[in-house]
């Protein structure tokens, strides 16, 4: 074969390839970006277990890949780019900080769907989606506050982005209602996933006299330090953790994302889907609280079921006035609950949190 | 500001333990680079050392063997790299890129079963009274033995460069490997030696890691430090002792700026979080502006006895 024999069969393998006729025949390719490794057992783990489930659902109708430990910022953009031109149907972007990355591409693929995790910009082919964690926050609250003997409660953060924030502000708010006392310090990490990092975090906290670590990064990490220093307790982030239980890992928030992944597949094999902004909770089953361990006293662990069962109803909020702001103006008035809007770009803490968010 | 919880000699003592392990993936690339190659794959070699020295720790009951298991996994795995730079005369930079994938996509699957187990850990030494000692018991005595393995690495490194006839050969091979050839000495057995020794002190480092510092396995746990060692080295201007500060200083500043949050203070956790790279940007203009660096003549050019 010569080179311009060569050149035309690939421009003709090319043109069949792109023939609308053929891609109905095809399985939907389904791409899922990941920022960290699928085996860190939280996050992307969840988010991966999510990929399985979908292949399960629809068996041969849908084809399935994912690129792993994609970095935020410009190399995001070459890692969509390239799923896209690969032929992805439908591209599940599953971190905050590929929001921006996930917008210029889709701007360039008006063809190829996308759905980004935890972020706020739509467009034609953009939805986005994310789970109400605070939800799941407000009952670590409880139980960090309930459970603490020193009354500081250390939390590892990751970014200073709305979804951690509020986080930290739900999980602060009920720990204070059963423990005026109570004591947040956060550790701002700059990574979701980094072990030795977290490790470091964990021990840090501990040093210094919190006996309760929260970690909103996605390595088991905290887990493991916490174990070996003893005496500390951590709740599962994002998977349920559970080998770490019943101590030090006492509950934990899991991110069911199969549901979700599944009907959204199906709306591309059918040709349904649409752009649209969801945000579920523990109602929907998008948010779930792990098993509660041993380790909780019996009475504490009813009050933290019902909890949950009050917010899964919709029965309370856990964001209900009256709640200040850390400089003491008023936010929410009594009995007032925070609208999505607020919560989605919520940029400040409430009362009594000490220490600043960097920017 | 309030620093009354921060112990500055428990800070200390996490410090050491958290340059541990690209201490040791440095000073083990520092001879890599001394000899006249460069390996970037120790990222990958750490990753395999982690993932080896835990499932051989976990599997044993005992965390020494597994940081055997791991030093041998690693350097075996270098030589891989060394074969096909040294013998086969591949691209230095790219082999060692690919190095770093091959490690990360191999620890995974070996890795698999190791998810969520937990791991012998490695206890600190006791020396009794001395270790009972204030402040510096626990500094200079209180630490768990691979601390002190590390330490006598950078010692032993230096002085086999500086005081042996062996060491002035691995030089005289890195700084000119013609002239070294012409001497007759084997350019390439060197170097492959080197590279042995540089994959098996990344595996320790790998598995200091996830034996000591985090300590359990999960995927891609290096994150980076591996990057890290490689900038040490330059950091370093190529000299051991450099090494050790430049270790310090890395694993010093994270430690530092997580306590100085935990304890409350404002800091600038980005600022804080770049100041080592910056460093090394100022080390490597102030370098340059002298006029000579301390990188070795023939780095990272290949060599071939018929040249």
């Amino acid at each position: 074969m010569n080179r311009r024999t060569l050149l035309a069969s690939a421009a003709i393998l090319a043109a069949t390839a792109a023939a609308p006729a053929f891609a109905q025949d095809d399985p939907v390719k389904a791409g899922f970006i990941y920022v960290g490794p699928i085996g860190d057992g939280g996050w992307t783990y969840e988010h991966d277990q999510a990929r399985l489930a979908v292949e399960e659902e629809y068996g041969d109708q849908v084809e399935t890949v994912y690129q792993e430990s994609v970095p935020e910022g410009a190399d995001a953009t070459r890692a969509i780019t390239q799923m896209a031109l690969s032929g992805a149907d439908i591209i599940f972007t599953t971190s905050f900080g590929f929001m921006d990355p996930t917008v210029e591409v889709a701007a360039q693929f008006p063809d190829v769907k996308f759905e980004h995790a935890t972020g706020y910009k739509t467009a034609d082919n953009v939805s986005t989606y994310s789970a109400r964690f605070y939800e799941g926050r407000a009952i670590q609250g409880h139980i960090a506050g309930s459970m603490t003997e020193t009354n500081k409660v250390g939390y590892i953060a990751s970014f200073p982005i709305p979804e951690v924030i509020r986080g930290i502000n739900a999980a602060y708010i009920h720990a204070k209602k059963v423990n005026p006392d109570v004591e947040f310090n956060v550790v701002w990490a700059y990574t979701w996933f980094d072990p030795a990092k977290e490790a470091d975090a964990a021990r840090a906290l501990i040093e210094n006299g919190n006996d309760v670590i929260l970690q909103h990064t996605d390595s088991t990490a905290p887990q493991a330090a916490a174990q070996e220093a003893g005496d500390v307790i951590t709740f599962g982030q994002a998977s349920d953790m559970s080998e770490y239980g019943p101590e030090p890992r006492v509950s934990s928030i899991i991110d069911n994302w199969a549901p979700y992944y599944i009907d959204r597949v199906g709306a591309v094999i059918d040709g349904t889907w649409e752009s649209q902004q969801v945000w579920h909770g523990i109602d929907e089953g998008m948010v779930e609280i792990g098993e509660i361990s041993s380790a909780v006293p019996e009475e504490l662990k009813a009050e933290a079921l019902d909890l949950k069962e009050r917010i899964a109803s919709g029965e309370y909020h856990p964001f209900t006035g009256p709640i200040n702001r850390q400089d003491g103006s008023e936010w929410l008035a009594e009995g007032e609950t925070a609208t999505d809007e607020t919560l989605l770009g919520m940029d400040f803490y409430v009362e009594g949190l000490t220490g600043e968010i960097p920017n | 500001m309030d620093f009354g919880s921060i112990n500055p000699v428990l800070l200390l003592a996490s410090v050491m333990v958290s340059a541990t392990p690209i201490l040791f993936a440095a000073i083990g690339e520092l001879v890599v680079e001394r000899s006249g190659v460069l390996n970037l794959g120790v990222e990958g070699m750490m990753v395999t050392g982690a993932v080896v020295g835990f499932a051989v720790a976990v599997n044993t009951g005992a965390p020494l063997p597994g940081f055997a298991a791991a030093a041998l996994a690693s350097a075996v795995l270098s030589l891989t790299f060394g074969v096909l730079t040294q013998v086969f005369l591949s691209n230095q930079v790219a082999t060692g890129l690919g190095l770093t994938l091959v490690g990360l996509g191999l620890s995974a699957l070996i890795g698999k079963p190791y998810e969520g187990m937990k791991s012998p850990t490695l206890p600190r030494i006791d020396l009794g009274p001395l270790t009972d000692l204030p402040v510096v018991g626990r500094l200079v005595f209180g630490h768990d033995i691979m601390v002190y393995v590390a330490l006598a690495l950078v010692a032993g490194v230096w002085a086999f460069l500086r005081y042996t006839r062996a060491g002035l050969i691995l030089r005289a091979a890195g700084e000119n490997h013609d002239a070294a050839h012409a001497l007759g000495y084997k350019v390439i057995r060197i170097r492959l030696a080197a590279i042995f020794f540089g994959g098996a002190c990344a595996g320790l480092g790998g598995a200091y890691l996830s034996l000591v510092r985090v300590p359990q396995w999960t995927e891609g746990m290096t994150a980076g430090a591996g990057w890290i060692a490689l900038a040490i080295v330059v950091f370093a201007s190529w000299r051991p002792w450099w090494v050790l500060v430049g270790a310090y200083l890395f694993g010093g500043v994270t430690v530092l700026q997580l306590n100085l949050q935990a304890a409350g203070a404002q800091v600038p956790v980005a600022l804080l979080s770049a100041s080592p790279y910056l460093v090394t940007i100022l080390v490597l203009v102030v370098i340059s502006a002298r006029g000579h660096h301390g990188a070795p003549g023939s780095l990272g050019r290949p060599f071939h006895a018929s040249q």
